[in-house]
């Protein structure tokens, strides 16, 4: 048990301390390597959660699929992010507000961990109990995925499909010739 | 022990503001995209941690088990992760066309032209400091 | 990448073993953790693999763009049918009993078809993010370079 908090506490100071490098790092592409870091360290973190089949989701999508996107688009666009111009206080000041009033808020909730907290008194006895004699299979994960939730994942299959279908449409078009800048000399390069 | 009762929140809402700075601070698209997933992450770990039971275990049924962690929470953020991607990879597509279109995902060269730097283009005309759009 | 010995040998070992992992857990999704939306994304992700180290084209030559296309959509409808087979067999909108017999086994029928569906749309959509990403890089080369002469 203790272990298990250790390795909980570990593993979000390691998150926050990788969050903050992301966000500092102006190398876009150390950028990405880092956020592969930190959806690795997630997906470790759902893991001592009990989370399962969440951090083979996070492990799979995080690390994987996201990483290559964000390569595959650097390598399209500029790999190096401007300097910013100093701190933004003003974003600064926002930022630490929100952060502020949710940690007061935070306060009311219910003690990590705890077997009488609101959210497992609900439908959740429910399932664990209820699973194996209406579906006959163990992984309550997937009978409340596609059984008892299955209109709810109807809609995110569409969810996907629909961005798949964005991302052909914005990117099916042929791209423009770029104008180059005319060197001294050069007739303009009008097209 | 007892504060620790409240440490994964506590983390949650840090990690929600270093990506929520991200966000409306930094100025190049694919860092708010990030910035972006960095919230949602957060947001995911907040979940994850309600779902939680101390001494549970993963909600796949088996002898000898009979406290099993909330399998609610993990179906929410089981599909918003894969939706997230789906969501990041459009966002980024959309970052693709304004480069292609206007040379550039900075907000600070969108917004004025003449903070373009040496050695990068536009289409619609602007070639750096100085010069008028066609 | 092509050329990289150690690369392609790897790839070759690894490639099948991650593909049946992905059938794995789309497949056994039910008695251990896993289903469709992972095995989607870790199916893609072999053939992403693939697409890297041999090259879009041996890659698309597998798999076409038009096959993308439409797994992503049959998919999607896959799962939309086996909801309306519930209805039209006298029951609820994405309501499995009326599949089969038994209500345990018609649950199990459901679930599966239904978690099948998800997969192929997942691997179909994460593939085809690739594709169009990893294209266009080449298509602005070409204009860029058509422009040089």
């Amino acid at each position: 048990m203790v272990i298990e908090f250790l390795i909980d506490i570990a593993l979000l100071m390691f998150l926050v301390t990788v969050a903050i490098a992301i966000v500092r790092v102006r190398d876009l592409f150390s950028a990405a390597m880092l956020f592969a870091i930190y959806s690795l360290l997630s997906a470790g973190l759902f893991a001592i959660l009990d989370a399962g089949d969440v951090a083979l989701t996070e492990a799979a999508v995080g690390a994987g699929i996201s990483t290559i996107l964000f390569l595959a688009v650097l390598a399209l666009t500029s790999r190096e992010e401007h300097p910013a111009p100093g701190t933004n206080r003003l974003a600064l000041a926002v930022v630490t507000v929100t952060g502020a009033c949710l940690i007061y808020a935070a306060g009311d909730l219910p003690d990590f961990g705890a077997a009488d907290n609101p959210a497992q008194l609900h439908v959740a006895p429910y399932y664990t109990e209820q699973t194996y004699s209406d579906m006959g299979i163990p992984n309550m994960v997937a009978a409340v995925l596609a059984g008892y939730r299955s209109i709810d994942t109807m809609g995110e299959v569409f969810v996907i499909l629909t961005a798949g279908l964005a991302v052909v449409a914005l990117l099916s078009v042929p791209p423009r010739r770029r104008r180059r800048k005319p060197e001294p000399g050069e007739p303009e390069d009008n097209t | 022990m007892a504060w620790l009762g409240h440490f994964n929140y506590w983390i949650v809402v840090i990690l929600m503001m270093i990506g929520f700075y991200a966000v409306i601070a930094r100025g190049n698209m694919v860092k708010k995209i990030m910035g972006l997933n960095l919230f949602q992450t957060s947001v995911f770990i907040m979940f994850i941690s309600a779902g939680k039971i101390i001494g549970g275990s993963t909600p796949v049924l088996r002898e000898g088990v009979t406290v099993y962690s909330n399998p609610l929470p993990h179906v929410l953020i089981l599909t918003a992760i894969v939706v997230g991607v789906a969501t990041t990879a459009t966002g980024l597509a959309l970052a693709v066309r304004i480069r292609e279109a206007y040379g550039t995902i900075e907000d600070d060269e969108l917004v004025d032209p003449a903070n373009q730097r040496p050695g990068e283009t536009r289409l619609d005309g602007h070639a750096g400091k100085g010069d008028t759009p066609r | 990448m092509r050329t990289n010995g150690i690369l392609r040998v790897i790839a070759r070992f690894l490639i099948p073993l991650i593909m049946l992992f992905g059938l794995y857990i789309q497949f056994h999704g039910e008695y251990s953790p896993g289903g469709g939306f992972q095995a989607g994304v870790v199916f893609a992700a072999a053939w992403i693999l693939f697409a890297l180290i041999y090259g879009l084209d041996a890659a698309l030559a597998v798999i076409s763009q038009r096959a993308q296309f439409v797994l992503a959509c049959l998919g999607a409808l896959l799962y939309a049918f086996v909801g309306l087979l519930g209805v039209m067999l006298g029951g609820r909108f994405l309501d499995f009993r009326p599949l089969l017999e038994s209500p345990q086994a018609a649950q199990q029928a459901g679930i599966i078809a239904v978690e099948f569906g998800v997969g192929v749309t997942v691997a179909a959509c994460s593939m085809l993010f690739f594709t169009f990403f990893a294209r266009r890089k080449r298509e602005i080369d070409a204009v860029e370079a058509g422009g040089a002469d």
